[in-house]
């Protein structure tokens, strides 16, 4: 008929949305802190523009001025600008953060597949030495990392701090991770690509890993949280991030507490911003393994 | 039951084991020794045979095996040694501070639980309502907000308000409660918010659970009282998963320890750790991971065998 080419056929094709609208959709709240954590990655980023002041030039003229429209929060005892060193510590705190997660998480996630993947001896044997780590407190454990390697710096950034953030992560990423691989090598594929004759290492890379990715993922920034806290503990205890270097946990260490009385903004800021951050990664961590995979405890 | 407690018992000893091990090798690593640290510090400068001496008072200069197997020995027989550092006894030491750690460790626990039953169960009952949305604000700021700053705050608030500040000496609590007490609430309250933040959350979830399955709806249906309901059918057999965080997490709150001690000036095992592990001294910092392992490996049995106790149909072969 040819009548039929006026007709117009109409498909009902399922709407595609960009996945991150998908998340934003259905997960408002880990969007919320997914803002959060891009305005502070942007902040950190550019904290030469952002901020006000210079993060570490002393200014002894305006020594514990309290907020004011000069200094939003005020300055502290070497007359420093606390907002400019809120907002470079950002850039430590996310650095510090991210860096140590990265690497407790794929150090975890490697050690896990293994475990998973050859079983009987190997996994027993890792299992036990994963069990000694899990039988110290987080912080104990980082602390002696760190008396124990000293500083290494590069650029400025203590790696040896990195490594003590990230080995107290470690046992549980190769948990979690562990009972999600073991679950997948029983799995039809993975009988068929070793009955192909793989070698043991590309059935791991291409086979396994890419399935733990979601549980990886997750992990990873839930540790977020989690190395932030512990790098601000660290630094306030005076084993982490040194002076002049901002940092959240070192603003509140030492003389701000000698200040309670005369400048107490100089304690309230830098805690705020370390409960917004880790707040903001609790957020978008939940709301992720809620969108990835609900199933897993973390 | 019997054989899966003493199994469970006798799995603990490779575990510490391979801390002891662990921490052997860490503090060996270290950078520069405890004599050098100690002798120099005072100024000016120490002959080599005065350093020499001095490691082999403290066995410094035995075999890595030699030093290993007399701290095993001490360990087995309860002789934890002397303190490098302050030559008293290690045991000495850690027990006047283990007193005071405990007992902010205990307070804190005890609030956690009081307030995390409660408001969890609350919480999972109003689901979706404004009560809800208060007290999951609440759990999730716990989780965010570090403990050494709420204590700071607390510090802060009590000076700005009352003009007061906690005791800073300590004494312990038979001696004279309302001092005791006075100092140590408010550490306790600094830690003890992140834990009841944690156990409400698992409160709160597993409430939501339970009131979904066939025993509650049979509870109802043959007439139970609803707040029986909840007490007695509900809360009890929410218990279980909560119960597992406050053991998993009391570890947290050690850890928490460490860093609030120092605000709150307070000479515990923390603070001593701290100092310790800076120092590079061996004996102690040994004694006190052990301690501390020993303790975490502890609880998390005592959590395992509550499981039977408070769930009946767990049975441990």
């Amino acid at each position: 008929m040819i009548g039929s080419a006026t007709q117009s056929i109409v498909y009902d094709a399922p709407k595609r949305r960009h996945p991150l609208l998908t998340f934003v959709v259905q997960q408002p709240l880990g969007a919320a802190g997914l803002v959060v954590i891009v305005i502070m990655l942007f902040a950190s980023i550019f904290a030469q523009y952002v901020a006000p002041y210079n993060p570490v030039v002393i200014d002894f003229s305006s020594m514990l001025s309290p907020p004011s429209w000069e200094h939003w929060m005020g300055t502290d005892s070497f007359g420093r600008d606390v907002y400019t060193r809120i907002i470079y510590g950002a850039r430590t705190a996310l650095l510090v953060g991210f860096l140590s997660s990265l690497m407790g998480a794929t150090l975890g996630a490697v050690i896990g597949v293994i475990s998973a993947y050859f079983g009987g001896r190997i996994d027993m044997v890792i299992q036990r030495f994963m069990d000694v780590l899990l039988s110290f407190p987080i912080i104990v454990l980082a602390l002696t990392v760190v008396a124990v390697l000293g500083k290494f710096l590069v650029g400025g950034l203590d790696l040896n701090l990195v490594v003590a953030i990230a080995i107290p992560m470690v046992p549980k990423v190769a948990r979690v991770i562990r009972s999600s691989a073991l679950a997948i090598r029983e799995l039809p594929y993975i009988d068929a690509a070793r009955a192909a004759g793989f070698s043991h290492t590309r059935i791991i890379f291409r086979h396994i890993v890419p399935n733990v990715t979601a549980p990886y993922l997750i992990m990873l920034t839930a540790f977020m949280a989690q190395a932030i806290l512990l790098e601000a503990s660290l630094s306030f205890l005076g084993l982490g991030v040194t002076e002049p270097t901002a940092a959240w946990g070192l603003m509140l260490s030492g003389s701000s507490a000698e200040f309670y009385r005369e400048a107490p903004w100089m304690i309230i800021f830098p805690g705020l911003a370390i409960s917004l951050a880790v707040f903001a990664f609790n957020l978008f961590g939940d709301s992720l393994r809620d969108w990835l995979d609900p199933k897993i405890k973390l | 039951m019997l054989r899966y407690t003493i199994n469970r018992l006798l799995l603990m000893i490779p575990t510490l084991l391979g801390v002891a091990v662990l921490v052997f090798i860490m503090l060996r690593m270290m950078p520069g020794d405890i004599v050098e640290l100690k002798l120099l510090a005072e100024g000016g400068s120490v002959s080599m045979e005065t350093l020499a001496v001095e490691r082999t008072r403290l066995g410094l200069d035995k075999s890595l095996w030699g030093q290993f197997g007399d701290w095993m020995v001490g360990l087995v027989t309860l002789d934890f040694g002397i303190s490098m550092w302050t030559g008293k006894p290690v045991i000495e030491e850690i027990g006047s501070r283990l007193e005071l750690s405990m007992q902010v460790a205990l307070m804190a626990t005890v609030l956690a639980i009081a307030i995390a039953l409660p408001l969890g169960t609350l919480s999972a009952l109003y689901k979706d309502t404004w009560i809800d949305h208060v007290i999951r604000v609440f759990a999730i700021a716990g989780l965010a907000v570090p403990s050494f700053w709420l204590g700071m705050i607390i510090i802060l608030s009590l000076l700005l308000t009352f003009d007061w500040i906690p005791p800073l000496t300590y004494l312990p609590i038979y001696e004279d409660p309302w001092h005791n007490l006075s100092q140590l609430i408010w550490p306790a309250m600094a830690v003890g918010y992140r834990y009841s933040a944690v156990a409400t959350r698992m409160m709160r979830s597993t409430i939501l659970e339970v009131l979904q399955e066939d025993y509650i709806r049979t509870a109802r249906a043959k007439g139970v009282y609803e707040k029986w309901v909840i007490s007695r059918h509900a809360m009890r057999n929410a218990m279980l998963p909560v119960i597992t965080v406050i053991g998993l997490e009391f570890a947290f709150l050690i850890g928490g320890l460490v860093v609030t001690e120092q605000v709150f000036n307070l000479n515990g095992l923390g603070k001593l750790f701290v100092e310790t592990v800076t120092r590079g001294d061996f004996t102690m910092v040994q004694a006190l991971v052990m301690l501390i392992a020993a303790f975490f490996v502890i609880i998390n049995f005592v959590v395992d065998m509550l499981y039977a106790v408070f769930d009946p149909r767990v049975r441990y072969r």
